[in-house]
């Protein structure tokens, strides 16, 4: 499994929870299960690339 | 006067419903113990199901990588990992009598497998104490 893949399984997963137990109506808890999806794969893809340019 | 509509009404707000009858603690303790056992304690079957996959999954994944089940506290880091791990529940209990996960992160997909063990906990956590407000009233 890359690291990539394991990101996206983290993310997809801890959202569902994340969704379910933070909001009340099921139309809010899928906009917030999404919204935490995408912060979590997108701050891991620009703190990679972040640690990334700092080992350079 | 008690009509037929009357008798098919629901109760007044004073008087609790059987779901809110009996131990207020047993939907978190349920829910702790089994991933989404307390949401289904409380018939909220599709929240439940999601939850409970959701945790399995997670954990299945994290002992599929290897990944370390912490099983005593020798510094600060393995106290939480172990606190991290016990909120599995039963998950944690029998994965240690079964002898899966390993003993040692070896690989770097184990490290992967660890953190995954411990966040599923910590997720199991807060889906047992979403149980406990929806038993509470405090969500609805």
């Amino acid at each position: 499994m890359t690291h990539f893949a394991a990101v996206v399984l983290f993310a997809f997963f801890a959202s569902i929870v994340f969704g379910i137990t933070q909001r009340e109506t099921p139309r809010r808890m899928i906009h917030y299960g999404i919204y935490c999806f995408v912060l979590f794969v997108a701050s891991a893809i620009v703190l990679s690339w972040v640690m990334y340019l700092i080992a350079r | 006067m008690a009509t037929e509509e009357n008798k098919n009404a629901a109760p007044p707000n004073g008087s609790k419903s059987a779901s809110q009858q009996g131990f207020v603690y047993l939907p978190l303790i349920v829910g702790w113990l089994v991933p989404g056992g307390g949401h289904f304690l409380l018939r909220k079957w599709g929240r439940g199901a999601l939850l409970g996959g959701s945790i399995l999954a997670m954990f299945a994944l994290g002992i599929a990588m290897q990944g370390k089940l912490y099983a005593g506290a020798h510094d600060i880091l393995d106290i939480l990992g172990l606190a991290g791990d016990l909120g599995n529940g039963l998950l944690y209990f029998v994965s240690r009598i079964a002898g899966w996960g390993a003993d040692q992160v070896l690989v770097t997909t184990a490290d992967y497998g660890t953190r995954f063990i411990v966040v599923a906990g910590l997720l199991n956590v807060i889906a047992a104490v979403d149980a406990h407000n929806l038993r509470t009233g405090r969500k609805s």
